[in-house]
């Protein structure tokens, strides 16, 4: 006879308790992440020749770039301050929380053949993805530092301030928000490969209501709406507020945008968790 | 007293047909519409007598229940389509149950694939962490292996080498090594052991075996080879069409599924089977004859026998070369012949219908045999067309002159090799 005991570790049913985020698991596969952090970093620039620099060239061209067309060009404000570093700056930010968004919602198709193969918590990946876009933004922040530096002894230097401090919790918002919005699209993007294309196509035009290559201030009263809701204004906004001492922000546009991330996170998490089950049958 | 560690109870799982993304949205939008308007499901089941249902769905699984003792190595059979891989991928928790539910005792890693998420990129010693978390080890615990690993895997001073530069060998051989030290609860393979060379197929086998042996580890094991099956397993499970028809002695299972299998007499060969090659060439019928030409169903010992085969050609072939394979029902390969053995040219064919005959001359031990054909090219793509257990036949301790027959119980081998002694 077996002896019928109920001391199982794992019991697999059809559902699942929707809200339950399975963080603890997240924390017991925490190795991974590191992992998966350094296969993308020493993946990506194998075989090219200027290996790790892109990281550099990519914001300095874009940079330049608008500096050309949209400085120049269409002649279009920067708060008074100067035309590099306010471009750059927008550009380091907003291009780490695009990669993050539109790499998150790719997970379930770009990872079908492991995800079909072996079980670890999904939601590993697009950690892991969004903490190794941390290095790059970390790389291309410290370049535009020392670029700010020229501008020092400029009449139209920058001025940093004590909102430098609150640019952990900035970088957290728009690491937070890129996860959950990507997290919803990948989980939709399984039933629905359209939403791929949409956001693919969709991200780039997304800059444009975002004060990247123009300042807030500069938008006309009557818009201005539009751009406010977007949850990414504010981190912008206070980005560069704290690097170059110019934009406008408040405390009540902050917690706007951290109350989106929230929301974001909650409903990408749910919806992630519930696709993570089944969506093999549907790959 | 033996330990349950592994309880499937009622499951089931439905798959939805058709290519995907068809129609989804659409089906969505209506069930969303008829909800709205309060009325059923257009989706919905209507009636499941048969396997695959009104609505388009089918089920892989159909109420499934079966329990595993601690320190057990169960042998999953079945035919292609029976079940077992959707089996596999419900207890490894890549796809979850539509029904009934299946409890877990300890740490459970499945092999479905060898080597899952190996980056070409990275040097072996990179991959072996990396895989190893992904199966669910901690790091430290990779590296307290890691030596263990790497003398398994027997790559050596290649460890710090990308594996894009491996060999298919040490590739597999690293794969297998890590997922073999890690230590889990239930172990379930999935015919990984069909790559890598015989010795390394022999380590993996003898590293299960003492998984289950002395470490009480629990093993689910699935094959087409009867043979490894047997060899590893105490008991076995038979699928057939989703459902669960036998589950006992390895032995008795095997004979029943082998038994279920058995070719038709008549020597056609079925014309619906799915084409495995080009196709150019179709295999269509097969006949054992004797010398004279009769047809036989056994060869008696040391009889000369010859296979014919018919094939149908739909368009010229230049480098044809024909291939028999003797093997026994459960799959353990016995001979080869090739129409090219000993340096003979291939054969040029035209379109139309062809026979094939083949002259043998080897002394079978009593057992029973089966005969696989393949036509295939000189060069790749290799294979146009291949038929496995085209016929069975019985080799008997019988001879003609009644004299020279093979006279142990025991029988080693399955060839009677010819030869001279001296003896002085």
């Amino acid at each position: 006879m077996t002896p019928i005991d109920d001391t199982w570790t794992t019991v697999l049913r059809p559902q699942s308790r929707r809200l339950d985020f399975r963080l603890g698991e997240l924390w017991r596969y925490r190795d991974l992440v590191g992992l998966l952090i350094r296969r993308d970093f020493v993946a990506t620039y194998k075989q090219t020749i200027l290996g790790p620099i892109w990281f550099l060239i990519q914001p300095l061209v874009t940079t330049l770039t608008f500096v050309v067309i949209f400085g120049n060009i269409a002649a279009m404000p920067t708060d008074g301050q100067p035309q590099v570093l306010f471009y750059m700056l927008g550009t380091v930010v907003w291009s780490y929380f695009a990669t993050c968004f539109v790499q998150t919602s790719n997970t379930f198709v770009a990872n079908a053949g492991l995800f079909g193969k072996v079980y670890f918590p999904r939601l590993v990946v697009p950690v892991a993805t969004v903490m190794s876009n941390l290095l790059t933004l970390a790389i291309q922040f410290a370049q535009f530092v020392a670029i700010a530096l020229l501008f020092s002894s400029t009449t139209a230097r920058p001025s940093p301030n004590a909102w430098l401090a609150l640019l952990p919790l900035l970088i957290l918002l728009m690491a937070g928000l890129g996860l959950g919005l990507g997290l919803a699209i990948s989980s939709l993007t399984t039933r629905y490969r359209d939403l791929q294309y949409a956001v693919a196509f969709g991200t780039p035009l997304l800059m444009y209501v975002t004060p990247v290559i123009y300042p807030l201030s500069s938008v006309p009263e009557r818009f201005r709406w539009v751009v406010v809701l977007n949850p990414m204004t504010p981190v912008v906004e206070a980005f560069r507020y704290a690097c170059l001492g110019s934009g406008t922000v408040s405390a009540g546009h902050l917690a706007y945008a951290a109350t989106a991330t929230v929301v974001s996170l909650i409903v990408g998490i749910a919806l992630f968790n519930r696709t993570e089950r089944n969506f093999m049958d549907t790959v | 007293m033996a330990r349950q560690v592994l309880a499937v109870e009622a499951l089931s799982k439905r798959y939805r047909l058709g290519v995907i993304g068809t129609g989804t949205l659409h089906d969505d939008f209506e069930r969303w519409w008829a909800a709205l308007r309060g009325r059923p499901d257009p989706t919905a089941k209507i009636g499941d007598e048969g396997r695959i249902r009104a609505d388009g769905t089918v089920w892989a699984l159909r109420d499934i229940n079966f329990t595993v003792d601690e320190g057990t190595t169960l042998g999953i059979v079945g035919a292609n389509g029976a079940g077992k891989s959707t089996l596999l991928k419900i207890l490894s928790r890549v796809t979850a149950p539509s029904g009934g539910c299946v409890k877990l005792k300890g740490r459970v890693a499945s092999l479905l694939e060898i080597g899952t998420g190996f980056h070409a990129e990275l040097t072996g010693r990179d991959n072996v962490f990396l895989n190893g978390t992904i199966l669910g080890m901690r790091k430290e615990e990779v590296a307290r292996k890691f030596d263990e690993i790497v003398a398994f895997a027997d790559v050596g001073a290649y460890i710090d080498t990308p594996v894009k530069r491996y060999s298919s060998g040490m590739y597999v051989r690293l794969a297998f090594a890590v997922a073999a030290h890690l230590d889990p609860d239930i172990l379930i393979v999935d015919e990984v052991l069909a790559v890598g060379d015989i010795n390394f197929q022999k380590k993996c086998l003898g590293k299960m075996a003492e998984l289950t042996s002395s470490q009480q580890r629990t093993v689910l094991f699935v094959s087409h080879n009867m043979a490894s099956i047997k060899a590893l397993c105490g008991r076995a499970v038979l699928l057939d069409g989703g459902r669960l028809v036998a589950d006992g002695p390895v032995d008795d299972v095997v004979q029943l599924y082998i038994a279920g299998n058995r070719p038709p007499a008549s020597g056609v060969i079925d014309p619906d089977r799915p084409v495995v090659g080009t196709g150019e060439a179709r295999l269509a019928s097969v006949a054992l004859l004797d010398r004279d030409g009769a047809a036989i169903s056994e060869v008696l010992f040391a009889q000369p026998f010859t296979v014919a085969f018919d094939f149908d050609v739909t368009s010229p072939i230049p480098d044809a070369v024909f291939e028999v394979d003797i093997s026994t029902p459960d799959g353990t390969y016995v001979a080869t012949s090739l129409s090219t053995d000993k340096l003979a040219a291939p054969a040029t064919l035209q379109p139309g219908r062809h026979r094939a005959h083949l002259d043998l001359d080897v002394t079978l031990l009593p057992d029973h045999y089966s005969i696989d054909l393949g036509i295939h090219h000189t060069g790749a793509p290799w294979t146009i067309d291949f038929a496995r257990r085209t016929l069975d036949f019985h080799a008997l301790n019988v001879a003609k002159s009644g004299a020279d027959r093979y006279p142990y119980e025991t029988r080693r081998g399955f060839i009677r090799p010819e030869g001279r002694w001296t003896i002085s």
